[in-house]
């Protein structure tokens, strides 16, 4: 919510470990701002603010004790356009994360940094050219380089506000391949508008529709037995 | 109307091109080792140089930067990483007001609270005079430089778990830092031209100096008093000093184009 608008209401929703969970809907209808108060950046967005709770393993994040710069480093997120920082070589992106906790030793540094790129597939076009800019890099490398950063701290939880929106179909497909192994270190929450993307990656499938949640279950299910005729009108493209 | 354009064009660098070409002829014959390297010697003897004058423009100019570059800058990054703060309001609307101050107001005032209060001339007056101009200029392309950055910049480093003041300094400052280089260097070739607020404070003087606390010379100081003075070789003397003038601020004109094409650096 920002200011007086309330842009979600009404919502309950249990994120299971290791599963991916996409959020879908039309363009407005609150997704994104939902996902945002999942690790608590809509505060960043002048007047942003919510009512009721988000449970990190029972924790409420929201709970004054809880920091949001620490909560961020257990819930990473990628954005729609990839976001390399633009005066850090390619290594020190994928670093940055780590720095940011404090001096570690060179070669942890290293290790960390080539396994995060290896679990984002990106290490083999990489590891010959780890000082160059991050900026020479495809879209789609520049993307899955943004998710080795996310996950080079190892949160646990890693959102995803439409990942793909800015991919060609190839960078595409692979990210969507990715999400594939990284449910296995993570527990991933993916917005995305694109409803075969979600049919095809995810586990379970919410439908947002004018800020509220009309109907959550499993994938198969809301894609082939939807029991709300307002879900069933959008996957069936009928609107959104 | 391509024609028209072309036109205005020639007619705006006509003017330029002119006094490159009048200060070369008339100034590049007196450029010599002696100038560079001695102090000027008494009116109506031949010989001599500027070297107190260029020593002097560097060490007021210098003394400037360091109080203007850092003040400049971190007040540019103020109002740009508070935008609604209402500090950053008024200091964003005086900086725009000092921008358009004459010059040799800002003189005045450096005289009336330093020159007069210490009761005597100094190059440390005409150094703070200079940086009171550079500061709203830096302050402000400053401040545009840091807008750039892309907010998503930003959210990306907060989402990474960086704190508020860590994303300012290492990620939006650092991705705006070659445009801030630029905007200072260009900050400091404006300020090494000014004669106006040197005119009372750093006052000029015949002799080589290095004491901040006493009258120096300065570049645009020699040029104004040779080229009103009487004798012809004073007036050859101008227009060597004014040639000199322009190639500093075109030195830092040039450096500032090289720092803004250096997007990427390496780092280890």
């Amino acid at each position: 919510m920002y200011g007086k608008f309330t842009a979600v209401k009404n919502v309950t929703l249990a994120f299971e470990a290791n599963r991916v969970h996409a959020l879908i809907g039309p363009s407005g209808c609150g997704k994104s701002t939902f996902l945002r108060a999942l690790n608590r950046m809509h505060e960043l967005a002048g007047g942003g603010w919510i009512t009721g709770r988000v449970l990190l393993d029972g924790q409420d994040i929201y709970d004054p004790k809880v920091e949001p710069i620490r909560l961020r480093k257990r819930i990473g997120m990628v954005f729609q356009r990839p976001t390399p920082f633009p005066t850090m070589s390619i290594f020190d992106n994928v670093a940055a994360g780590l720095r940011v906790d404090g001096r570690r030793s060179r070669t942890e540094l290293v290790g960390t940094v080539e396994q995060s790129l290896r679990q984002a597939a990106l290490w083999d076009e990489v590891k010959d050219r780890l000082k160059t800019s991050a900026l020479a890099l495809s879209g789609g490398q520049q993307q899955r380089l943004c998710i080795a950063r996310t996950i080079a701290p190892a949160p646990e939880v890693i959102l995803f506000d439409e990942p793909t929106a800015s991919l060609d179909p190839v960078g595409t497909q692979r990210i969507e391949e990715l999400l594939f192994e990284l449910k296995r270190s993570f527990t991933i929450v993916i917005v995305t508008h694109n409803m075969q993307q979600a049919a095809r990656v995810s586990d379970t499938t919410t439908f947002f529709y004018l800020g509220s949640m009309i109907e959550r279950g499993p994938t198969s299910q809301i894609f082939t037995t939807p029991r709300d005729p307002q879900t069933e009108a959008y996957i069936t493209g009928r609107f959104g | 109307m391509v024609g028209l354009m072309i036109a205005a064009v020639i007619v705006a660098i006509l003017p330029l091109f002119f006094i490159l070409l009048n200060l070369v002829v008339k100034g590049a014959s007196s450029l010599n080792f002696a100038f560079f390297t001695r102090v000027p010697v008494p009116a109506g003897e031949t010989g001599g140089g500027v070297a107190n004058a260029i020593v002097g423009t560097l060490i007021i100019v210098g003394t400037a930067s360091l109080i203007g570059l850092p003040l400049g800058m971190a007040a540019g990054v103020f109002c740009a990483e508070f935008p609604d703060n209402r500090i950053a309001w008024i200091s964003r609307f005086l900086a725009d007001v000092m921008n358009g101050t004459p010059s040799i107001v800002v003189g005045v005032f450096a005289w009336t609270w330093i020159v007069a209060k210490q009761k005597h001339f100094s190059a440390l007056a005409g150094s703070a005079a200079l940086a009171m101009l550079m500061i709203p200029m830096v302050m402000r392309t400053t401040e545009e430089m840091v807008k750039l950055v892309p907010n998503s910049l930003r959210e990306a480093a907060l989402a990474l778990g960086y704190p508020r003041w860590r994303t300012s300094l290492s990620i939006v400052v650092r991705t705006a830092l070659p445009g801030i280089v630029t905007g200072s260097l260009l900050a400091t070739a404006r300020i090494a031209g000014e004669t106006a607020p040197l005119l009372f404070t750093a006052l000029g003087s015949q002799f080589f100096s290095l004491n901040i606390n006493r009258p120096m010379a300065a570049l645009p100081l020699t040029v104004f008093t040779y080229a009103t003075g009487p004798y012809e070789e004073w007036h050859r003397f101008a227009w060597a000093s004014a040639l000199v003038l322009i190639m500093v601020v075109f030195v830092l004109s040039i450096a500032a184009r090289i720092a803004t094409r250096q997007r990427f650096s390496f780092r280890d």
